[in-house]
């Protein structure tokens, strides 16, 4: 089962056909079937349904507007590093368990602004350092599909909320591949926007420069709408961009004839596991029947972007994450003075992973070694950067990779570092040249779901939902065979 | 000001010093948020998520901090650089919220300026150079001894804006620091970026200095003198650290490079150790590169005012001032508007100098007023002027006059009137009071027509107090003499 | 480059990670581990390269001087751990100890 699609919500909402209660109604009765509870998936980090109901409430006001909110009526989950201002962002950490935000995140106002309804915080790798919500203080996530496995992460979460059919759309966020992997893990699309498309405001950041709030749907419909709502320039973000936000929903109807395909050949390496190629293969049969040109292209830097990014996102949350002190909000652990306050709050409230990684990034930085690894590491990330852009200046379109090198893995099973680093090994790359990316399910093996990743130059959205819609319509049921 | 040689542990050594001024920016707002940048507000009333660093908040840039930070290296002399890079400063401090200061690093807003501080014996000027500015936010307040046992944090002032200057090694003497620390700070005074105020800590100085022996040009190993709060008080920990520097020396130690603190009379360690100030700074990530167009630093180097220098030189000329008169006149650039409203609408820049010099000045410093908020427009003080030239009112009466324009902000043609302070140079009414006075004192009277001339003040201020300060002194002058020549 | 159980105590004293001693000794293999693989990066030319900063930026925008400033839907005692008339209150340091000493 699954949830309704949020167009379908949203016209039957505004023609008064059904009550964002009854919605919310929906969507509750199906987490209490799925098990989505703490001894159950464990989906969600927070649910407060009673504030959800008054959220609902309200959207009764709201029928007489001239246009209604796109997501009006449409329950939504919400990843627990995003700031909401009436249950607790905790991060998946002890250091702020507890804490609720005195301000939202833009991109929360404006899903509310939308009339959409936020159904609770999902549980999620701390700090959204991770890639499989293992490592989160709350207890790891199940993936809904096959619950003795990971949903992948970081937002595992928000992804197994979708996956489950308790809403038609959750928000992530991305910042080596948080959204992407889940997707692709949980049988659903997932998307990263451009660098900068997206404001970040309220989010809490990991690694700025690479930092992105993500969507996951459905459908590419429902996530296509849920980005429409929250793109757009934020004055209270630096680095988000004042570009006009197309309609995306509007590349549902376009065809792909004559869209150049390109087929990095560096995602698709020797090694890849063959039944993900099947699936791959498959899809790209699919693109190339409806009249797409698909070609070989390279992206000759990519077998740096894991060290590329696990230098810069370290270096960056180490930064980002000295703010966890306990002085001003969350966690407070009294120790010897002040040093051992400090040191008790923080050894006290950060699992293991983090704790990795913030050495890693203060490391990194510190003096004698900041030449050798960061500022080698943003050198290697303009090459990285400068393979797409040469791609796309060839007159290739979009591009089609795997998402992840594995299907879900078994929890537990992967307890070495660096291993778990590498399923990021195909996403990592968007995120350092800032390009937009999208998972969409292709295919299953053993039951488990497969993802299919486009890849589109800055601020071409448009073209990559467009190759999406196509390819998500030619599948049909095969995306879940 | 020459130069004085250093008078402290003998001519054999050198003092270098460099100082590191940090200077607050007057914006409304602070420099990466909304919030209120005022001074004296309730502790942590002016906070928001940005500058108490809640999770996910951002940094927006203020255009108005921009502004003043190019202003100010203009005024410097400084190259502006059109491309400069925000950068994180990272250590933990309770008044630091984000762990991390977002200042600038190795690319700055501005290099390589330069001020004069004065002339040598030889007339050669004393250029000090300025390595660079940058702008960064400051950080808040801790407070060690408001409630026992804890340090009190007041986040109002984390995120004001501010700017670091930092001169080259370029001084060599406790007096050049305190004259490159007053030039400094008069030509930032007049534009007007800040409020400058040692006590309110909108402008705050730290001294590196370090000791060589006379002829050596490699420097020796510096130290950094801290919490120093007025310029006097550095000249004198200049002193004394450059002394103990001295005496480490010629025992054949090793100066260690630390910081030290000042106290009001010595300086002792801080006791942290070096090593442990590994700021980690890098780019920072959530504010791209300030790009400034080259128009518009153009346009700003051209809307400065007017500088002191050039404001002193000008004054010499047009108004045919003497050093002294224009040092005193130009000392602050509010007072300086002030004298040149005045000496134009009066036409006699002298009379006008020495009335603002004199009574003007005086009547400040007694009210403890600024010249901005004094009640006296330039244009009564001209008119005023203009009625003792033309002999309506005595100089006498002018300074009853003025105190009256003081308190009331009235008009002086209007109080003369008011008040009957009109010059009296009637024959007549002179002689009246004169007979009234020589009558009153007979003896004075006699001995001044005997020949003692010196009572010739006695007997005129009698009149002149008779009159109410009303008489023409002249003709008064005139008439005694007249009347009591034998 | 190695990482020797020094620079993980240091860089734990940078980060106010307290760290334990076991826990020290664990870490210095895994952040080895990792390090071995950044090495592959010493072996790209990037001779003139440019940095990437501000990845799909455009400049940075300002705003006006002015407010009103962001509001808090509640106030500071509402979720800071210690404060007493309006102060944020931490364990006392000793009156002149710098940044660097806390």
């Amino acid at each position: 089962m699954t949830a309704r699609c949020c167009a379908d919500v949203r016209s039957d909402t505004a023609a008064g056909r059904v009550t964002a209660a009854d919605t919310l109604t929906a969507a509750i009765d199906r987490a209490h079937d799925v098990g989505a509870g703490r001894e159950g998936l464990n989906i969600f980090a927070w649910r407060d349904d009673d504030d959800a109901r008054r959220q609902a409430a309200t959207i009764g006001d709201r029928l007489a507007d001239t246009t209604p909110g796109a997501l009006l009526g449409v329950p939504i989950a919400v990843k627990d590093n995003i700031a909401t201002r009436t249950m607790p962002t905790t991060c998946g950490s002890r250091i702020l368990e507890g804490y609720v935000s005195p301000y939202e995140a833009t991109v929360v106002r404006r899903l509310r602004e939308a009339g959409g309804i936020v159904f609770g915080k999902t549980n999620m790798d701390e700090f959204a350092m991770g890639s499989s919500t293992e490592h989160s203080a709350y207890g790891p996530t199940r993936n809904p599909i096959a619950p003795d496995r990971v949903p992948g992460g970081s937002s595992g979460g928000s992804a197994a909320a979708v996956a489950s059919g308790i809403v038609s759309i959750a928000l992530g966020s991305e910042t080596g591949g948080s959204v992407r992997q889940p997707a692709a893990f949980c049988g659903i699309v997932g998307v990263k926007p451009t660098y900068g498309r997206v404001s970040r405001f309220g989010l809490v950041a990991f690694a700025s420069s690479l930092d992105q709030v993500g969507v996951f749907g459905q459908t590419v419909d429902d996530a296509a709408r849920g980005l429409a709502v929250i793109a757009g320039h934020d004055e209270m973000d630096s680095t988000s961009a004042d570009i006009a936000v197309p309609d995306y929903t509007a590349a549902a109807s376009t065809d792909v004839k004559g869209l150049v395909v390109g087929l990095p050949k560096e995602y698709f390496p020797a090694s890849l596991d063959p039944a993900i190629r099947a699936k791959c293969d498959a899809a790209i049969a699919h693109l190339k029947a409806l009249g797409a040109t698909v070609k070989e292209v390279s992206l000759p830097h990519t077998d740096l972007a894991i060290p590329v990014y696990y230098i810069i996102a370290p270096a960056e949350a180490s930064s980002n994450l000295a703010r966890f002190d306990g002085v001003r909000y969350g966690l407070r652990i009294t120790g010897d003075g002040l040093r051992g306050m400090y040191e008790a709050t923080r050894s006290g409230g950060f699992g293991s992973e983090v704790t990795r990684r913030i050495l890693l990034g203060t490391y990194v930085l510190s003096a004698g070694y900041y030449d050798a690894y960061y500022r080698k590491a943003q050198q290697v990330r303009t090459l990285i950067a400068n393979d797409f852009r040469r791609v796309f200046d060839s007159g290739v379109h979009v591009l089609f990779t795997p998402t992840a090198p594995s299907t879900a893995f078994p929890i537990g099973a992967i307890s070495d570092p660096y291993e778990m680093y590498l399923s990021d090994i195909f996403t990592a790359t968007a995120n350092l040249a800032g390009v937009p990316a999208m998972s969409i399910p292709i295919g299953r093996i053993g039951g488990l779901p497969v993802g299919g990743q486009f890849l589109a130059t800055h601020f071409d959205e448009a073209r990559m939902f467009n190759a999406a819609y196509a390819l998500e319509r030619a599948l049909g049921a095969e995306a879940r065979a | 000001m020459t130069t004085a040689d250093s008078k402290t542990a003998g001519e054999s050594w050198e003092m270098v010093v460099g100082l590191e001024v940090h200077v607050q920016l007057k914006t409304r707002t602070k420099i990466f948020c909304s919030c209120s940048a005022e001074y004296g507000a309730a502790p942590n009333a002016n906070t928001c998520p940005v500058c108490l660093a809640l999770p996910g908040a951002l940094p927006v840039l203020n255009a108005h901090a921009v502004a003043l930070a190019t202003r100010a290296v203009l005024a410097l002399n400084c190259e502006v650089q059109p491309v400069s890079v925000f950068a994180r400063k990272n250590y933990f401090y309770p008044d630091l919220p984000k762990g991390y200061q977002i200042s600038q690093f190795d690319k700055p807003l501005a290099l390589r300026g330069w001020i004069e501080i004065g002339t040598r014996a030889d007339h050669s000027p004393i250029r000090i150079g300025v390595t660079r500015v940058h702008m960064e936010e400051d950080a808040g307040k801790s407070i060690h001894d408001r409630f026992p046992g804890v340090t009190a944090v007041d986040l109002n002032r984390s995120g004001v804006p501010l700017i670091e200057i930092v001169s080259e090694p370029d001084i060599r003497s406790a007096e050049e620091a305190g004259a490159y620390l007053r030039v400094l700070k008069q030509i930032l005074e007049y534009v007007d970026v800040s409020d400058l105020n040692m006590e309110e800590g909108s402008l705050r100085v730290d001294a590196n200095v370090s000791a060589r022996r006379r002829g050596d040009t490699k420097l020796g190993t510096k130290t950094e003198v801290k919490n120093v709060n007025s310029f006097s008080g550095v000249e004198r920990a200049l002193e004394v650290e450059f002394a103990r520097h001295v005496a480490v020396l010629e025992a054949g130690g090793a100066i260690e490079q630390q910081t030290m603190l000042w106290d009001g009379s010595t300086v002792r360690p801080a006791r942290s150790k070096e090593g442990s100030h590994d700021y980690r700074y890098f780019p920072e990530p959530d504010l791209p590169p300030l790009i400034l167009d080259l128009q518009w630093i153009e346009k700003e180097r051209h809307d400065l005012p007017e500088l002191p220098a050039a404001r002193r030189k000008r004054f010499a000329s047009e108004y045919k001032l003497g050093e002294y008169d224009v040092e005193v006149l130009t000392s602050n650039p509010r007072l300086a508007d002030y004298y040149e409203s005045v000496a134009r609408a009066h036409g006699e820049p002298k009379a006008a100098a020495n009335w603002v010099m004199g009574e003007v000045m005086a009547t400040l410093k007694t009210s403890d007023e600024d010249i901005t908020r004094f009640r006296v427009r330039p244009a009564d003080l001209a008119a005023l002027l203009g009625l003792v030239r033309d002999g309506v009112v005595s100089h006498t009466a002018a300074k009853q006059i003025f105190a009256r324009m003081v308190a009331t902000g009235d008009q002086p043609a209007q109080i003369a009137e008011r008040e009957g302070l009109v010059k009296v140079d009637d024959d007549s009414q002179l002689s009246t009071w004169l007979d009234e006075v020589i009558a009153e004192h007979p003896s004075e009277a006699e001995r001044f027509r005997s020949g003692e001339k010196k009572l010739q003040g006695v007997l005129i201020g009698a009149v002149m107090k008779k009159s109410k300060g009303r008489a023409d002194p002249r003709k008064l002058t005139q008439l005694l003499t007249a009347r009591l020549t034998s | 480059m190695a990482v020797t159980i020094d620079d993980v105590r240091h860089i734990a004293t940078l980060a106010r990670l307290g760290l334990p001693d076991a826990r020290a000794a664990s870490i210095v293999a895994e952040l080895n581990t990792i390090l071995e693989h950044m090495d592959e990066l010493a072996k790209v030319d990037t001779t003139g390269v440019e940095e990437a900063i501000g990845v799909g930026a455009e400049g940075l925008p300002v705003r006006a001087d002015k407010g009103p400033p962001f509001p808090l839907a509640r106030s500071l005692d509402a979720f800071a751990p210690s404060v007493r008339d309006g102060f944020l209150l931490v364990p006392r340091l000793s009156t002149h100890e710098s940044p660097e000493e806390a």
